[in-house]
């Protein structure tokens, strides 16, 4: 590209408690660019975005926007120079309207005179082809209109970069497409953008060129269209990870889990009910359940798990009914569960590795009476560690000492080595280097091919793909109907994920189990 | 500008450095507040801290004050590891001096090794049935404990009150608001023959060991501890919430009641008024400031009781009003809640910080991300 520099970072450098998480980065966006910033969590994409955007400062380095030095020492600082970011987690009041919302970040002036700044809101959308009603309130729209929000208030802030922090993780693949067209009309009128991702075929679609971190360091720059897939995620994973599992196919049994119609009101008044739900889950086989955070599958792990209670015939084990049961009864009959927080609910963060294994593994023979059997508790922990590669100095430390892969692979370990008849696991790779997921995947397929049910809840359509036999939606608490994975395409699933479940074909109508 | 930063792993070292931090503090304004009363600050704190121990008569009173403080801070420190905030023990110690004592008037006349069990029985039972109460209304209408155990506390020392004004007093006590004395089957062998001291520390010592065990060896403990830090994975690992605090309230109750019929069968022999000098509320700092550990609270109980027998030597000795003891007490807590803030947070120097909060996105909160 022979454009104009628009923002140019060199040998950027941040260092925090036990971790460099920049390492003398060099970076280089030109006007009307699309550049990717690949790499895996922990890589020090965040930080380079939140140096840029003024939240953290660098250590050393030096930053040129336009030609000029700047030192960008606060988020307002960096949207006077024309710099904007879109967040994974939306930064919307969900009690305001999107107006109200867009008018909080700007400037007095231009954010008291409602009435241009509605027509001005109407105009932006409508040209890059995000329509948005100025007057809506926020808790009202969808998980993509709310990101339409977040990229329209940076359209009007008049940012000539943009950030995007992994834009596509909340869309379903027809929004990602929507997302796409926006950007490279945005692209094409010479605003830059940067695009933060760990999805390779996305960047390939999308991007002009793509700049790999690993490590806090920049292992390589290519444009995303000439190189394979592979060869990226090589240069994201280093040589010695593997990249994927190798899965066969599932010799389902007979039924273990069976949902049936089962209809509950969501203990957060924000949350999603679960309205006339049905599914079966055999010995054997692993079903997922995709959709967009937020439309029910936290209600539905917790009426799986017992942590909300439902009517009993609503869900059975086995043939037994469990609705009633509290999750320890649950456990006790051969559940394990998987959360989707893995501080916080699937660990306590202040407790050791060891006291963490007692947590949920305390039906076996952990305890004698009212005592813990600590001897017992220790080695279950130190046999969950090494099975399942948990990579830490000591039992005795902390679950909150733990990487997040870390932290998962000890969850999943704890739950797998009390032999599960069903295992719930909802989002387990979220947040998870490569190396810890294809781990993670692994264990999920030796439990099935162990006879085990699995029902996997995830965002992560490769990820269902690749390991369930059967795949589902989820979409504002009601379910799709639930077929072989290798007769839904990306876009039935995909209308699913939307709530259009009346488009399935006719031969497709009846489950194939 | 002064940040105060979250730690990115609690402190051990400030774990254990911030009670020793908060006594200095205290030591030192103690000293200001004796300067500022025209007295010596020095001998004002020789005659808190050393002289009150300078005899054996001295620490047999220490451990009389000890007794009561370390089994309502043994009862309490198993709440507070589940986060279940029980501010009652002065009304569980309250009640349960009043209900051993109902049981010691009837038994007055009676011989034998049941009645001091009976007793004290009686006292444990009234003490857990007035925690009883707070555990319904927390478990049944989700009613905040710490209102509902300070407002009982009122009603116990009301109740006492009207007790020894009224059911309870004594016909020949010449009107005087008291019981009548306990007969001898009623009352606690001394544990040093020639002072006050009694078994009741004895009772408060294996309390505090119990409490170690219960929470080093116990799953019921494990259990509470879970609750304590994390009532998510608690719900989620499918422990019982309200069996976790009917049990604590009802054992911090039993302890506290016990705590409260020992003093009344110990150094009092009959009930009074001013059966405690706030036993119940000190034995907050007690928990605090001993790590909601036993062998802390052994040691923060003496340092508590310490000041109880200061605060009268003061008295006597300097002519310094009684108040000087609780406001010793609330100094120490005031530092030690100040202090422990830096077991999760660190203070750091940023030179041109010119971020307000109000520049950051709404909704957002920026510095959790780092």
């Amino acid at each position: 590209m022979s454009a104009a520099v628009r923002l140019q970072l060199a040998d950027i450098v941040k260092q925090y408690p036990g971790c460099r998480a920049n390492d003398g980065i060099d970076l280089t966006v030109t006007a009307g660019e699309i550049h990717a910033l690949l790499g895996e969590n922990g890589a020090g994409k965040s930080t380079l975005m939140k140096i840029i955007y003024g939240v953290v400062q660098p250590d050393a380095g030096t930053l040129t926007w336009n030609g000029h030095i700047h030192t960008i020492d606060s988020p307002a600082r960096a949207r006077e120079l024309g710099i904007g970011m879109v967040f994974q987690h939306f930064s919307l009041f969900e009690t305001l309207t999107v107006a109200e919302n867009i008018a909080l970040g700007l400037p007095t002036a231009q954010a008291s005179d409602r009435a241009r700044l509605d027509a001005t809101i109407r105009e932006v959308s409508a040209r890059y082809g995000m329509a948005l009603d100025p007057q809506r309130y926020v808790n009202t729209l969808s998980t993509g209109e709310q990101q339409r929000v977040e990229i329209v208030r940076c359209l009007i802030q008049e940012s000539s970069l943009l950030i995007l922090d992994e834009p596509t993780s909340v869309l379903t693949p027809q929004e990602v497409e929507m997302l796409f067209q926006t950007l490279r009309l945005l692209a094409a009128e010479g605003c830059s953008i940067l695009f933060i991702s760990h999805k390779l075929q996305e960047v390939r679609q999308l991007c002009h060129t793509a700049t790999v971190l690993r490590q806090g360091r920049v292992m390589g720059q290519c444009d995303p269209a000439d190189v394979s897939v592979n060869a990226i995620a090589r240069l994201m994973v280093g040589e010695d990870t593997p990249l994927t599992t190798q899965v066969a196919p599932a010799v389902p049994g007979a039924p273990l889990l069976e949902v049936t119609r089962l209809s509950q009101r969501s203990v957060d008044p924000f949350g999603t009910n679960l309205k006339d739900l049905s599914l079966t889950v055999c010995a054997g086989e692993i079903v997922g359940i995709a959709g967009i955070a937020g439309n029910g599958q936290d209600e539905l792990l917790r009426a799986l798990s017992g942590e909300s209670l439902t009517a009993d015939q609503s869900v059975t084990l086995a043939g037994q009914p469990i609705g009633q049961l509290s999750p320890g009864e649950r456990r006790r009959l051969g559940l394990g569960v998987v959360p989707e927080e893995r501080l916080g609910r699937g660990a306590v963060p202040g407790l050791s590795l060891a006291d963490n294994t007692l947590l949920t593994a305390y039906h076996s023979d952990l305890l004698r009476g009212p005592w813990v059997r600590i001897r017992q508790v220790r080695a279950l922990a130190r046999a969950v560690c090494q099975r399942f590669q948990v990579r830490t100095t000591s039992i005795d430390n902390t679950a909150r000492s733990l990487s997040g892969g870390n932290l998962q692979k000890f969850i999943i370990g704890r739950e797998a080595l009390q032999q599960p008849q069903l295992l719930v696991a909802s989002h387990p790779t979220w947040g998870v280097d490569v190396g810890s997921a294809v781990s993670i995947h692994e264990a999920l397929v030796a439990m099935r091919d162990r006879g085990a049910a699995v029902l996997l809840i995830s965002e992560d359509l490769d990820e269902l793909y690749q390991l369930c036999s059967r795949i589902g939606a989820l979409c504002g608490g009601r379910l799709s109907p639930v077929h072989p994975a290798h007769d839904v395409s990306i876009e039935q699933l995909g209308q699913w994920m939307a709530g259009n479940f009346e488009t399935t074909e006719p031969e497709m109508a009846h489950v194939a189990t | 500008m002064l940040l105060l930063e979250r730690r990115q792993l609690d402190s051990n070292l400030f774990r254990w450095l911030s009670p020793v931090i908060a006594i200095s503090l205290t030591l030192v304004t103690a000293g200001l507040i004796f300067l500022a009363m025209n007295r010596d600050p020095i001998q004002g704190l020789i005659y808190f801290f050393i002289t009150p121990l300078s005899d054996i008569y001295g620490w047999s009173e220490l451990g009389l004050k000890m007794a009561p403080l370390l089994l309502c801070a043994a009862g309490l420190t198993v709440c507070y590891r589940a986060k279940i905030w029980n501010i009652g023990a002065e009304g569980h110690f309250l009640i349960g001096a009043l209900g051993a004592s109902v049981v010691a008037v009837q038994l007055v006349d009676q011989d034998g090794f049941w009645v001091l069990p009976t007793v004290l029985l009686a006292g444990m039972a009234t003490g857990a049935f007035w925690a009883g109460i707070a555990a319904g209304l927390k478990t049944h209408f989700n009613c905040n404990e710490i209102l509902t155990t300070i407002m009982l506390n009122y009603i116990a020392l009301n109740l006492l009150v009207y007790s020894v004004h009224g059911p309870l007093r004594d016909p020949f006590g010449f009107g005087f608001p008291q019981s009548v004395m306990f007969g001898d089957s009623a009352l606690l062998p001394q544990l040093i023959p020639g002072t006050r001291l009694h078994i009741g520390l004895a009772f408060a010592m294996l309390a505090a060991v119990s409490v170690w065990v219960l929470f080093a060896r116990s799953f019921i403990g494990f259990q509470l501890n879970v609750l304590g830090q994390d009532a998510r994975a608690a719900a989620f690992a499918g422990f019982n919430t309200r069996r976790l605090i009917w049990f604590s309230l009802l054992l911090a109750g039993a302890l506290a009641g016990l705590a409260g019929a020992s003093e009344v069968t110990g150094p009092l022999g009959q009930l009074v008024p001013q059966v405690s000098p706030s036993y119940g509320y000190t034995a907050i700092i007690v928990v605090f400031l001993g790590r909601m550990h036993a062998v802390g609270i052994i040691a923060a109980s003496a340092l508590l009781a310490l000041t109880f027998l200061g605060g009268e030597m003061l008295q006597i000795a300097m002519g310094v009003p009684r108040a000087v003891t609780a406001l010793i007490q609330g100094l120490l807590l005031f530092y030690l809640l100040i202090c422990d803030a830096f077991i999760q947070y660190r203070l750091r120097w940023r030179p041109s910080a010119l971020a307000p909060a109000f520049n950051r996105k709404p909704g957002h909160s920026l510095a959790q991300e780092a």
